[in-house]
């Protein structure tokens, strides 16, 4: 399926842009017209995705973020976080609810997280390469939910 | 983004307000801890009701409160939570901890 609009954005991996990028995803996906509950699920998935690129990718370094956010005809939403940091040498271990590498005050609950609020979760990585996350979610129009 | 301490006999109160991500995050645990080392409240409770936004930081945020306010031997308190936050609080398994207060 093609899609019908695109931004992209790049910025250095400072923990005060974690607000900056998850704003400007939920502004772009506002045309969508979602309820609140799904842009804030956007905002929550968006945000852990972009601290993970600042705590783990590039650590103590600035390095650059890239959104990239696809909108397709059927309200079908794709967002691909990508960074050149570190990388994950096992994605499925850093994926667990609770594992992380990123001290006590960090959960570990990022991945369950934008697993739980999108439909869709990928991950791609290559050590000392960059990761790439991938989230999707389905935004049903409001004439369509209020048909049902 | 704020962090307002009011104390009233054992119970320390901490309103947070703003955005709980992993930038606000630090800075709102730096000013809990300093006062609870000086003043070791029995009971510690934060307050979210003004918080618009948050992430798993936050649950870093409380866990970390959790754990320090024991080795006190206080207690914690969790209130304001609105939907959006209660939906990150069940999904961290936080509530079995009993701090989860309306």
């Amino acid at each position: 399926m093609k899609f019908v609009n695109e931004m992209r954005l790049e910025f250095i991996s400072c923990s005060s842009n974690e607000s900056f990028a998850r704003v400007s995803v939920s502004a772009f996906v506002s045309q969508l017209d979602p309820t609140i509950a799904e842009l804030s699920d956007i905002k929550t998935a968006v945000s852990e995705a972009v601290t993970n690129c600042i705590v783990h990718a590039y650590n103590q370094d600035f390095g650059i973020i890239y959104i990239s956010v696809k909108i397709f005809e059927n309200g079908h939403i794709v967002i691909k976080i990508r960074d050149k940091g570190c990388g994950i040498s096992n994605v499925g271990q850093a994926m667990q609810p609770l594992f992380t590498t990123g001290g006590e005050e960090r959960s570990g609950l990022g991945f369950a997280v934008m697993k739980s609020f999108m439909d869709d979760v990928k991950v791609t990585s290559k050590p000392n390469k960059g990761t790439m996350v991938t989230l999707e979610k389905n935004i049903i129009r409001r004439t369509i939910k209020a048909r049902n | 983004m704020g962090v307002k301490i009011t104390q009233e006999d054992i119970k320390c109160t901490v309103l947070l307000e703003g955005d709980i991500d992993h930038h606000n995050a630090r800075f709102m645990r730096q000013s809990i801890d300093d006062y609870i080392s000086k003043n070791h409240p029995k009971v510690l409770c934060l307050d979210f009701s003004r918080i618009k936004f948050m992430d798993s930081s936050g649950i870093g945020l409380i866990m970390g409160r959790f754990k320090f306010i024991k080795l006190l031997g206080g207690e914690l308190e969790v209130v304001g939570a609105s939907n959006s936050i209660k939906k990150i609080i069940k999904l961290s398994g936080l509530e079995s901890l009993g701090i989860i207060k309306k």
